[in-house]
């Protein structure tokens, strides 16, 4: 079953004047169809201003759409008796750690969003323990947010999102503000929920790397789906993603340069062991 | 130099008066600073002085930090004493060229700095012993009953705590604008005070642009957390009534009884009058 379904969704941001008549219109989301199934690890790739954060802030019903819709967990995003479902059911976590983290401990952060949905007390706390465990921040719950590292915040944030037990969990680039070992600390984590929690994963970033081993992926662009199918179909086509000023990883990138000088190596190479591999295979 | 302020300081150690309910120590509080007021004869102010102390010496927060809290009021307190010295009518007690001392003058000053330093000290004492949230805590639920004048009690405490939160953040934000300044020639320390109130614009324009984008952030983070105001929200940890607090209730419904009879009683009071009026013969 779909957990997430966008259809036919088309969002505009319109630029009024004083008088409120609409100078400008400006469409962030044109047509895109996106469906995520129960427990996939779904990555959405694209440039700064292709439309993946405007994508990511209709499914949790922060935006609404001009034309088409958005279906989550069976919930139609623009129904306004269902808003605090939805936003419960698909949990967010956005650039920023600072800009996110409410609580002065961490413990009563990652407590906040329980609190909101009005759950007991004592099953707060179980909650708080098991999300802080899942993303490996259990032994800093007594912490003061502002004295953790930026990886560590956003592992926090996530924590805070899991313990409002969503279906599925949207990751708007959370990896952009943090330094190489935040962001693969960051990585880990979440590629520790969709393995072992089996949570529904939408990640939405720049760094390709990071959805090497995602699901399936959808590239964006100009507020369009352009691409779209397994990191494997996606990655072996080189130069779609360059003409996108999208960078393939490492590896990927390597074999493609090797396979244009007549080493006969496969599409789509996604790791540094996978290259070595079909390297050796070829002497 | 900016990171030197601390608002709200808290003096982590172990005591009882830290592990009070933050609502017994506002309460108390209120009632102390009543009772001062409401002191008639100098066995009051005593009693007051000696309530204090022993709250000082449970809280186990070193005399020095508390006394730092007075330096700030040092200004006032001068004013304080020097209006009522020299400017209070009665029996003359010393008088040169155009400044005459009273007897009522010196009595009147002396009791306006005890008030004022028991006055400090003693909210000094609750955030030195509370924490910022539990604080806001305890005065959300303290003033519950607003609610029933349609007073958002939930959503100004979530505010205060909010606030909270953010002054190292922002604080943070100001020093790295100031230093990004300075990199670039910005002089905030010569000039006379015009001209260095005029370098601080710079560092003010983008430090509220930063902050207003910092709370349209956290406003959408906060609403796709289910954040929808105070009503229906349940307590990660709840305030919850403990012996310790009964005793305290207890102790300083003792304290104001006695305050009453001791610092209003007619008949300690004229006999404190009467040593008064012996003096002035």
């Amino acid at each position: 079953m779909d957990i997430v379904k966008a259809d036919n969704l088309v969002f505009e941001y319109i630029r009024r004047d004083d008088e409120g008549n609409p100078v400008d219109v400006t469409t962030a989301l044109d047509h895109v169809n996106i469906d995520v199934k129960q427990g996939e690890f779904v990555g959405i790739l694209g440039h700064n201003g292709s439309g993946k954060s405007t994508f990511a802030k209709h499914l949790n019903a922060i935006l609404y759409p001009t034309e088409g819709t958005v279906i989550v967990d069976g919930m139609n995003t623009t129904d306004e008796s269902r808003v605090w479902d939805v936003r419960s059911t698909a949990g967010m976590v956005f650039q920023n750690p600072d800009n996110q983290i409410i609580g002065q401990v961490v413990e009563e952060d990652v407590g906040f969003g329980p609190e909101n949905l009005g759950v007991p007390t004592a099953e707060i706390w179980s909650r708080v323990e098991e999300s802080l465990r899942a993303v490996g921040m259990l032994e800093f719950r007594y912490k003061s947010p502002g004295k953790l590292s930026g990886g560590q915040k956003q592992r926090v944030s996530i924590a805070g999102v899991l313990a409002m037990h969503p279906k599925c969990i949207i990751l708007d680039e959370p990896t952009a503000m943090l330094d190489p070992s935040g962001r693969k600390e960051v990585v880990r984590a979440i590629r520790g929920l969709n393995d072992v929690e089996k949570m529904t994963v939408i990640l939405i970033t720049h760094y390709m790397d990071e959805v090497v081993h995602a699901d399936r992926i959808f590239v964006m662009d100009k507020g369009r789906v352009v691409m779209h199918g397994t990191p494997r179909e996606i990655f072996s086509q080189v130069e779609q993603l360059e003409s996108l000023r999208l960078d393939v990883p490492g590896p990927t990138r390597i074999a493609w340069e090797l396979k244009k000088k007549g080493i006969p190596l496969p599409d789509g190479i996604l790791t540094c062991e996978e290259l070595v591999k079909e390297i050796q295979k070829c002497r | 130099m900016i990171r030197d302020i601390t608002i709200g300081q808290y003096y982590q150690t172990k005591s009882v008066i830290h592990r009070l309910d933050p609502r017994v120590k506002l309460l108390g509080t209120l009632l102390f600073i009543i009772a001062l007021f409401s002191y008639k004869n100098p066995l009051g102010y005593a009693l007051g002085i000696a309530f204090m102390c022993m709250v000082i010496k449970l809280s186990h927060v070193p005399v020095k930090f508390i006394t730092k809290g007075l330096k700030g009021i040092m200004m006032i307190m001068c004013i304080t004493v020097v209006i009522n010295l020299f400017l209070t009518a009665g029996t003359p007690l010393i008088s040169f060229w155009k400044i005459t001392i009273t007897y009522e003058g010196l009595a009147m000053a002396v009791t306006m700095i005890i008030r004022l330093i028991l006055l400090i000290m003693g909210s000094s004492i609750v955030t030195l012993t509370t924490t910022p949230n539990n604080l806001t805590d305890g005065l959300e639920k303290g003033l519950g009953f607003m609610k029933v004048f349609h007073v958002p009690v939930g959503d100004v405490a979530m505010m205060m705590s909010i606030a909270l939160r953010f002054i190292p953040i922002l604080l943070e934000e100001t020093d790295r604008i100031m230093k990004a300044q300075l990199a670039r020639g910005a002089d905030f320390e010569n000039g006379n005070l015009v001209k260095r109130a005029k370098a601080l614009v710079p560092v003010l324009v983008p430090l509220f642009v930063s902050a207003f984008r910092r709370a349209g952030d956290l406003a959408m983070a906060m609403e796709a957390r289910c954040y929808r105001g105070g009503d229906g929200r349940t307590k990660m940890k709840p305030l919850v009534y403990k012996k310790r607090d009964a005793v305290a209730y207890i102790i300083l419904f003792a304290f104001m009884v006695l305050s009453i009879f001791l610092g209003r009683w007619s008949v300690i009071t004229g006999f404190f009058n009467n040593i008064y009026l012996n003096i002035l013969k």
